[in-house]
């Protein structure tokens, strides 16, 4: 069936709140129910909450996988697992969280369900492409789960598969393959998602939301997508390649034949450095909606946030090789340099999130715990990045465990973000609040579980540990930091239950939301939790970034620095 | 109108709080800079302090960037905290609906720029030191296979092979220039040694030189970084740095026949680890 | 319209072009040369077509507006598929590819046979505006 569309005005309303009554309410809609009702569904509120719940249980999924990871390493000889499964499991940990939680929750989950809501629209603009992301998406899930039961165990090359590693040779069997395959699976699956945020975001606004009236979160989904639709044929086109030289005879990246094994790693990182800004981005823009709410104020810097935004995006565009620098065969100085140009517009954004709380009202929700947690862990993690902008200090911290606590600092952080969507957003998309009391706890167990992990890993790796080493030298002091690092591990583990636990919990005791519990200001507030079928039965006038705030608090506008408030506070202003 | 709002006081403070930011961050800096340039009495901040030339000034560069690490990131830290204490909600009205101070933002886009400036700079100083060639005394030619080390001395009809936990130990000599042509004969691997404070890959059909002159005699453990199949957490092996003499003694003691030479610089991989026992590490690396 | 967001595609791609001639005169890499290029192209391709179109049409859509009111968006949104099996038959379809590349050439049978349905139903679904 194919719903067309109608917008109403509803300017002569003033309830706040007030709901019209939608003539077309009484078209039936005699669709499918249950599974079929499921299976054909394309509306995107149905696709995000697919997208999400996924990719939660392949969060636990690659979790569990760390937790064996950790208890390996507690000491430096063990042997819980053998050299070749502890190869499997790092590998399959980073591939799920990477390619199977991350990218998914980042740019399908969350950002499915709210961008149409936050620029006004009834859906995405393709919606039955929307679903096929989806469907591509599960695909490429059963995939990398049914490798775990190929008969030489599943991939062992690392998330990153450098040839020749990969080749039919070193890596023989089904389990390499089925790799490949998820990824060309998730991979089309992200592109058109891609496609389907770039062309919502160009088409489907509702009048008077102009580009510098969308809300943070909007932006950065708009970059994202551009981004997915710049980065990830190229993985795609390097994953053809690989299965071509390990299939069909090829020696593109072989050298016995001519090719060139240096050539996957150029591929895979032109695709690989701006998949860490496309899995960040939608974090920051989760962030930059959070922080604003409980501060009491609009987002400090808003256009700054767009530009830094967009220069974070363009300048991913030519830092990859600076994951090469040790390979010898890249230009140095000029990775050096952007590299550590991105630190600035990062550095701008971080400014504009403590710019928003100064001078603010705030309000310690779990969602505003995670947001400010998720603050201080990128801070931490994109410090130590700087570190590793600069070749002769990432010549002795490549491959170390300098770089696994970088990353998981950075990684953690957006775990900690995903979370305060997760509070925030919970009550718009299920009609009901989390309890705070599990959230308070998860948080602190999330937080400082995450500082426990990494920090040891700096230390080991400036010590001299590598990395994707499944025994390590029997030196005391090595040990107890690897044994405070899986304290940390098992921290976040206790986390995840918490919040487990809270889905429970608020499931059995039910707290109602209402519409916009957060006095929030996005248009996603102004329709009811959850949104009716196409979202919006009624419309508020867009004047500015914060539509709702504006409708229900026209006598706080958004001020520069020296503006002077007109009016008096008690004033309503007149529409 | 505007006289009377509470509000519009903010935009001095707001001024004299950056003056006192940056002013504050200035003395800082200044205070800072002589002691990095004096590179004594600063806390190594975790790393090696490097057995080469190129290693000691990279440890003085890991010095300078943790320096403004803490300063830059230690400061925007304790700033967090600050805001997380200073403004916690207090009461029901709403705040300054602030959202932009074109100033502020330009100084802390501009202040950035120029620090990232500075590090590069530093940083090509360094890089250039550490990526020179001069010409060298000593050559070795190091091939990574899987899994362990080929060293031979070309010319001097010394191989020293060795796999996984047999930790074949590349000797070399105190204070000359010694090259080191790395290539791989299989997958990627790494040639990393923490304390010379560097790292290589081992490329398939691709060669790797860099030369290291050393400054400190001793043993110095040295393993693959790079992920390179199943017993990549084995493959360890050793430099021992050693005066001239000694070296030119240990290379008489350990020449072989030309013909020898050549059949262990070919020696395959599976000719080296065939009926070898791999057993997992047990030695003891020291305490940093 | 469009006026904007194709200042944004353009950006991008006139963006990756300098990095490219940098890299490329400064570097004289191939791959990574060539991938940049390839950037500066996926930039201007649409944001040239947008900019085509904006000078063509030469109008601002209610959302390009910052005075338009709700009403001017009044009327027919456009069409939105509300339920439709195809992109699940298609993903299927896709999914026992990708299974054929993995299992034997024997599963691109029901491989393509769910794919060209998923086709052939799907264009027919938004000619008629209904389902099949």
């Amino acid at each position: 069936m194919t719903d067309l569309i109608e917008r109403h005005d509803i300017e002569q309303f003033d309830d706040h709140g007030g709901h019209e009554t939608n003539p077309h309410d009484d078209h039936e809609h005699h669709g499918p129910s249950g599974l079929l009702k499921w299976l054909t569904s394309t509306d995107h509120k149905v696709i995000g909450i697919n997208y999400t719940v996924t990719s939660i249980v392949m969060l636990v999924v690659g979790g569990a996988l760390a937790e064996i990871i950790r208890a390996q390493l507690v000491s430096p000889t063990s042997t819980l697992v053998s050299f070749a499964q502890y190869n499997q499991l790092f590998t399959m940990h980073g591939s799920i969280m990477i390619y199977l939680f991350a990218g998914p929750f980042a740019f399908a989950g969350l950002a499915n369900y709210l961008v149409p809501l936050q620029v006004g629209a009834p859906d995405m603009a393709f919606p039955r492409l929307n679903a096929l992301s989806y469907w591509l998406y599960l695909s490429g899930v059963i995939t990398m789960v049914l490798s775990f039961f190929a008969t030489g165990g599943p991939a062992a090359f690392g998330w990153v598969g450098y040839a020749p590693l990969t080749s039919a040779v070193n890596a023989p069997g089904v389990g390499p393959d089925l790799w490949i395959g998820a990824l060309l699976l998730t991979g089309f699956s992200a592109i058109f998602s891609g496609v389907n945020l770039v062309a919502t975001i160009f088409y489907l606004r509702a009048p008077g939301m102009t580009l510098f009236r969308m809300p943070i979160f909007t932006w950065n989904m708009l970059v994202t997508g551009i981004l997915i639709l710049l980065a990830f044929p190229v993985l795609t086109a390097a994953l053809v390649m690989l299965y071509c030289d390990r299939h069909f005879g090829t020696h593109i990246f072989e050298v016995q034949g001519g090719g060139v094994p240096l050539l996957w790693q150029h591929m895979f990182w032109f695709w690989g450095h701006p998949e860490v800004y496309i899995l960040a981005l939608p974090f920051f823009g989760m962030v930059s909606e959070v922080i604003p709410v409980f501060s009491k104020k609009p987002m400090f810097g808003y256009k700054g946030m767009v530009f830094a935004t967009l220069t974070i995006a363009a300048l991913s565009l030519g830092v990859w090789a600076h994951h090469m620098f040790t390979s010898g065969a890249v230009l140095l100085p000029f990775f050096s340099i952007m590299s550590l140009l991105i630190a600035v517009p990062t550095g701008i954004k971080i400014f504009n999130w403590i710019g928003t709380m100064w001078k603010g009202q705030i309000q310690y929700t779990s969602a505003m715990l995670f947001s400010i947690g998720f603050v201080i862990t990128f801070l931490i993690g994109g410090i130590t990045g700087i570190f590793l902008a600069s070749p002769p200090l990432d010549f002795f911290t490549h491959d170390t465990y300098f770089v696994v606590a970088h990353f998981h600092s950075v990684v953690m952080a957006l775990v900690i973000g995903a979370m305060a969507g997760i509070y925030f957003w919970g009550p718009k998309i299920t009609g009901y609040k989390l309890h705070e009391g599990w959230g308070k706890a998860q948080f602190w167990f999330l937080f400082l579980g995450t500082q426990v992990f990494t920090f040891p890993g700096y230390w080991l790796g400036l010590k001299g540990m590598a990395r994707r080493m499944a025994v390590y030298p029997n030196n005391p002091s090595w040990q107890t930091l690897n044994d405070w690092s899986t304290v940390g591990a098992i921290m976040i583990g206790i986390s995840t239950l918490f919040l487990i636990i809270n889905f429970i919990v608020s499931w059995r005791k039910p707290i109602p939301a209402g519409d916009n519990p957060w006095d929030a200001s996005g248009l996603e507030w102004f329709t009811s939790s959850p949104p009716p079928h196409h979202n919006f039965l009624s419309l508020p006038p867009i004047r500015s970034e914060r539509p709702t705030w504006d409708y229900h608090h026209p006598e706080h506008p958004a001020l520069g620095h020296g503006d002077h408030v007109s009016g008096h506070a008690e004033e309503k202003v007149s529409n | 109108m505007h006289s009377d709002n509470p509000q519009s006081g903010s935009h001095v403070k707001t001024g004299v709080v950056r003056k006192f930011i940056t002013s504050r961050r200035a003395a800082l800096l200044a205070v800072i800079a002589p002691l990095v340039l004096a590179g004594c009495q600063l806390p190594t901040f975790g790393a090696y302090h490097g057995i080469t030339k190129g290693g000691s000034q990279t440890f003085k560069l890991w010095q300078g960037f943790s320096v403004i690490a803490v300063i830059i990131g230690g400061g925007t830290f304790l700033l967090i905290l600050w805001v997380v204490f200073r403004y916690r909600h207090r009461s029901d009205a709403i705040p300054r609906q602030t959202q932009y101070n074109v100033p502020l933002e330009v100084l802390y886009t501009i202040v950035p720029i120029l620090v990232v400036i500075g590090l590069f700079a530093a940083t090509v100083v360094v890089e250039n030191q550490v990526l020179s060639e001069p010409t060298p005394k000593a050559t070795v030619n190091v091939t990574a296979f899987q899994w362990g080390w080929k060293f031979v001395y070309p010319g001097q009809n010394v191989v020293v092979v060795g796999q996984t936990t047999q930790d074949p130990t590349m000797v070399v000599p105190l204070g000359e220039n010694v090259k080191m042509n790395l290539r791989s004969s299989d997958v990627v691997h790494g040639f990393y040694v923490p304390e010379l404070n560097f790292s290589r890959f081992a490329q398939p059909g691709l060669l790797n030189t860099f030369t290291f002159n050393f400054d400190k005699l001793g043993v110095f453990k040295g393993q693959c970084t790079q992920l390179c199949g199943l017993y990549h957490s084995l493959m360890y092996f050793k430099i021992q740095v050693v005066t001239k003499t000694q070296y030119q003694a240990w290379l008489k003691a350990n020449a072989l026949s030309p013909a020898q030479a050549v059949a262990a610089a070919n020696a395959s991989a599976n000719q080296i680890n065939a009926g070898i026992p791999v057993k997992p590490a047990q030695t003891s690396y020291g305490v940093n | 319209m469009l006026k904007q967001e194709s200042y944004i595609l353009i950006a991008f791609g006139i963006f990756a072009g300098i990095v490219a001639a940098v890299y490329w005169f400064w570097g004289h890499e191939d791959s990574g040369g060539v991938m940049l290029v390839g950037a500066l192209l996926l930039g201007l391709m649409p944001g040239l077509y947008y900019y085509y179109w904006y000078r063509r049409s030469g109008g601002q859509r209610p959302e390009d507006r910052p005075n338009a009111t709700v009403a001017e968006g009044a009327g027919t949104v456009d069409a939105f598929p509300s339920t439709s099996i195809w992109p699940f038959v298609l993903g299927s379809g896709c999914f026992f590819f990708v299974l054929a590349l993995v299992f034997g050439i024997w599963l691109l049978v029901p491989g393509l046979s769910l794919v060209l349905a998923a086709f052939i139903g799907a264009t027919a679904e938004s000619r008629r505006g209904g389902s099949v």
